[in-house]
């Protein structure tokens, strides 16, 4: 960085071009006019800047950058009078009214505040400094070849004198010694998580099906997603609509529950049985036409929340992939590449209950999946 | 040592000096203080993203004085009475107490979101200012570098941020985040597990939120700040690039001094930046998570849609077919990993290759200090052109459902749509893109053969009427003449047989090929005198002209 020789300029590098012939923008069609279009930053000079000022011309200018900066004082004072003043009135801001005045009042004070100060200084750049333009040298960056080659010989002197060169013993065992302690805090980052295991491949719903079955019941019930109530057969008796269930006891029973619902979330779909694909009847999971499939996308996992009932589509929102309820959800559209998995239903004492997991990992695919 | 202007205020002369007796610093300010800067309208770019990034720490350090980092589930009771009774976050909750509770603490999060997308968008348009201008040539290849590590970290470090919050909306985010990890082949799950520590959400110990929160306030931001300091030392080092102009050359950089002319201006535009983002935040709601509700992994808001800096990702895995292999016990799922890798792939990866391929195949191995006009390298322009055309695509085909509503077509359609278009458009971009640059250097050619039209129609002894050309300005002339005209190429064989250097085997082959690609139809654009009258090119311009003819 050592330049700056300032050819601070005088008479020889005019900012300004003088005359000439009209110009144009360079790279439009040539206005025929005398009108001076250069590109902005064409380095002309900041208009004023690098000429004598216009004194009086100045004196305004500077009144107006004055104003400017008295203008930013008071939107600051306002900022600050707001808080202590108003904003903490009846015990304080809370709730989304005063939050929104508040967001008003503090958020117009600043911005006025910044902008003010942002043009007064602007202005004054262009109508008050009388800094004319520089002129420097760019050196090249490069060192000269002499120096470049007695560093080189430097550097091989440091590294004879060091032994390393010579003594290959000493170059082995140091990199040997290097490279576990490089591998080290890998290792350390083992705890972040526990392995995959198998956890991918069931749901909560497989262990409910088992508490159930101790019980000697055939199922466990379903219930609506957020009240937990379990869902008669009779509740879902119409063709159409959709809704959201899992399992019964999965708040209560399992360790991390959100994870586990994350997991199990179902639709629950009425689709007219004479609609079903052979294939769909044949598997016998429905109870009259209710089917239940997995409500995580096989696509990267959001949930499937939208129903088109008179297509029987179910459409994911995030990429749009979309299956077809009324064939064991078959991908019709979009990015996802398998169905989602459906979940066996049957009927106990008038209630739905699901008699088994889903018989394949639910969600994205994985490596391991198969 | 230390004599200061006679009339330096005491207290200025006082500091400076004792810094001096202790630095010699006064050497560094008497060489940098009136460091010449070029001035261009696009030069500001890169000060937004540096400004923008400066309002991301202030406004982030405030908020981390109440945000609680945990998923630790706790019963919201507080102001904002809609959510009374729900079961959320501690972060959520706390998110929430900064917006309604923490006077100014709405502001403050709004500011954040709004300059972390201003941040983005100027890093963009900064990155398209360097790549179209060549200003990324020999020697600032380590800076454009920079400038992708850095964007590359913005949309990391902008992921992480709206995740903390763990509203609906975040966690939609954070779900496709996993779903496209456990796309990865051999290790998706485990850096699944991994990170979560467990399952989604909460993995064993709800260790994700705080996760995030110490790289989206320690690690990222250290590293980002790191990077914005190398890269604005090796600015400052290798001096600003400059918009060709009579003024400018490679010997000598021309523009207004440091100190005070551009002191004054950039503190003038973080003010700028900061009262821009300070308006967006007063007048307009941004990220309202209070509207999402907490995160429910059975729920999600129909039409949410990402930051825009995410939106490629999320058009590219809109458009992908769903193509996945299973065999040997194994599932390979290209419907993920493709979309999830190879865009940005392409995009950073060529970035990052271009100036060392640009090289390689011009075989041009000269300092560049004055940029190019971006006609003048229209395969550059064009393949430029064809990048955005291909990011632009795909960030539109990442609001598809939106576009359909719009405009009354069918959601699968515009799927097709961007299907083809994705391949047709880039390539189409590229085609016309170097036409009109062509034509523009065609043009800038006759206006140095024949001058400007006057607007002066003259009538001629016989009666025809013309108009009179007059020769074009100086500075202009200067600007079209700034173009480095192709040269004839050596022959591949010289007289003795010897084949040129750098032709020889099938990279030598593929190298003068591409070489001939990039000058192909160059239209030759110079001064022959026609106008003799004015020959007071400057003499920086005439030596940089010479360099040029002497390094091929
Ligand atoms: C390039 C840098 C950064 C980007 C792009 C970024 C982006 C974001 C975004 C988009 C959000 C979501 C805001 C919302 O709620 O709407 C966020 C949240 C947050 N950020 Fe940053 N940020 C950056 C740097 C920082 C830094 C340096 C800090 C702290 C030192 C920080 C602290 C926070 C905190 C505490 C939150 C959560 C609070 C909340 O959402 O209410 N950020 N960030
Ligand atoms: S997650 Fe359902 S389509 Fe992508």
């Amino acid at each position: 960085m050592s330049d700056n020789k300032d050819h601070s300029t005088g008479g020889e590098q005019q900012p300004r071009e003088e005359g000439g012939a009209p110009g144009r923008v360079v790279g439009t069609p040539s206005p025929a006019a005398e009108r001076r279009l250069l590109p902005e930053g064409d380095t002309a000079a900041p208009e004023g800047a690098g000429e004598e000022l216009d004194e009086q011309a100045a004196k305004r200018a500077e009144r107006v950058v004055a104003s400017l900066f008295v203008l930013a004082f008071a939107a600051s004072v306002a900022f600050i009078a707001y808080y202590i003043g108003w904003s903490g009135r009846d015990g304080g801001m809370h709730g989304i009214e005063r939050a929104r005045e508040s967001n008003l009042w503090l958020g117009g004070t600043m911005t006025l505040a910044f902008l003010a100060m942002a043009v007064g200084i602007t202005i004054w750049v262009r109508r008050l400094m009388t800094s004319q333009p520089v002129v420097q040298e760019r050196h090249e960056l490069r060192a000269d070849d002499a120096t470049r080659e007695s560093f080189a010989k430097t550097f091989l002197e440091g590294a004879q004198e060091s032994g390393i060169t010579k003594r290959p013993l000493l170059r082995r065992t140091l990199l040997l010694a290097a490279a576990p302690l490089g591998l080290a805090p890998l290792v350390l980052l083992r705890d972040l998580g526990p392995l995959p295991e198998k956890r991918l491949r069931h749901t909560y719903w497989g262990e409910a099906v088992r508490r159930a079955k101790a019980q000697g019941k055939k199922g466990v019930r379903l219930v609506v997603d957020g009240t937990n109530k379990p869902l008669k057969v009779s509740d879902f008796a119409t063709p159409g609509g959709m809704i959201t269930v899992v399992p019964e006891g999965i708040e209560e029973h399992s360790e991390h529950p959100l994870n586990e619902i994350a997991k199990a979330v179902t639709i629950l779909i009425n689709v007219p049985p004479d609609k079903m694909s052979p294939r769909m009847r044949a598997r016998g999971w429905d109870v009259n036409g209710i089917v239940a499939y997995s409500k995580i996308c096989t696509h990267v996992g959001c949930p499937a929340a939208l129903y088109e009932q008179t297509t029987h589509h179910i459409l994911c929102p995030c990429h749009q992939s979309t299956f077809d309820a009324t064939d064991a959800a078959k991908v019709v559209f979009g990015p996802a590449a398998r169905p989602l998995p459906q979940l066996p239903l049957a009927e106990e004492d008038g209630y739905l209950v699901a008699t088994g997991d889903f018989p394949e990992p639910i969600g994205p695919s994985f490596w391991e999946r198969g | 040592m230390s004599q200061t202007a006679p009339a330096a205020p005491k207290a200025v002369e006082g500091s400076l000096n004792f810094l001096d007796d202790r630095l010699g610093s006064t050497n560094f300010f008497k060489r940098n203080a009136r460091k010449a800067f070029p001035d261009h309208w696009s030069f500001m770019l890169g000060e937004i993203a540096l400004y923008s990034f400066v309002i991301l720490l202030l406004t982030g350090t405030f908020l981390t004085l109440w945000f609680k980092p945990s998923m630790h589930e706790v019963i919201y009771e507080g102001s904002y009475t809609k959510l009374n009774g729900v079961k959320m976050s501690e972060a959520y909750a706390s998110a929430l107490h900064i917006s309604f509770d923490v006077r100014g603490g709405l502001l403050m999060r709004q500011i954040h979101h709004w300059a972390a997308v201003l941040f983005m968008a100027a890093i963009m348009a900064h990155m398209l200012r360097v790549f179209f201008t060549g200003a990324y040539r020999k020697p600032r290849e380590l800076n454009w570098l920079i400038g992708i590590v850095l964007f590359t970290l913005g949309m990391v470090e902008g992921l992480f941020g709206y995740s903390l919050p763990d509203d609906l909306l975040s966690g939609t985010g954070l779900r496709i985040t996993q779903g496209v990890l456990e796309a990865v082949p051999l290790v998706g799950t485990y850096g699944y597990m991994f990170l979560f520590g467990g399952e989604f959400p909460e993995g064993n110990h709800g260790d994700l939120i705080p996760r995030l929160f110490t790289l989206h306030v320690l690690l990222i931001p250290g590293v980002i700040l790191a990077l914005v300091t190398a890269h604005m030392m090796i600015m400052w080092h290798q001096k600003h690039t400059a918009m060709p102009s009579r003024n400018q050359s490679e010997k000598q950089v021309y523009g207004y001094p440091f100190y005070p002319v551009f002191m004054a201006k950039t503190g003038a535009f973080f003010m700028f930046t900061f009262g821009v983002t300070a308006l967006l935040s007063t007048v307009t709601q941004i990220n309202p998570i209070w509207l999402y509700g907490p995160y429910d992994p059975g729920a999600i808001s129909a039409g949410s849609q990402p930051d825009f800096y995410m939106g490629v990702l999320e058009g590219a895995l809109r458009i992908m077919p769903n193509w996945e292999i299973t065999a040997w016990g194994h599932t390979l799922s290209l419907n993920v990993l493709i979309p999830a890798t190879l865009p940005l792939g392409i995009v950073f990866g060529g970035a990052a290759a271009w100036p060392f391929l640009e090289r390689w195949v011009t075989g041009d191995n000269r300092s560049h200090h004055v940029v190019e006009r971006p006609r003048n390298a229209p395969v550059r322009t064009g393949v430029g052109v064809a990048a955005v055309t291909f990011y632009g695509l795909l960030w539109l085909a990442g609001a598809n459902d939106v576009l359909a509503d719009k405009f009354h077509v069918e959601l699968f359609k515009t799927t097709w749509f961007f299907r083809v278009a994705i391949f047709a458009g880039p390539i189409l971009a590229y085609i016309v893109t170097k036409r009109i640059c062509l034509g523009l250097q065609r043009r800038d050619a006759a206006v140095i053969d024949h001058g400007v039209e006057s607007g002066i129609i003259v009538m001629s002894p016989e009666g025809k009427f013309s108009e009179r050309h007059v020769p074009v300005r100086e500075e202009e002339k200067a600007v079209i003449l700034s173009k480095e005209n192709a040269k004839p190429e050596a022959p591949a064989v010289d007289g003795s047989g010897i084949p040129a250097p750098g032709t020889k085997g099938p990279m030598g082959f593929l190298r003068s090929r591409l070489n001939r690609g990039w000058t192909l139809d160059d239209i030759p654009v110079e001064d022959r005198g026609h106008h003799g009258e004015h020959h007071e090119v400057e003499e920086g311009e005439r030596a940089g002209a010479e360099q040029k003819e002497l390094s091929r």
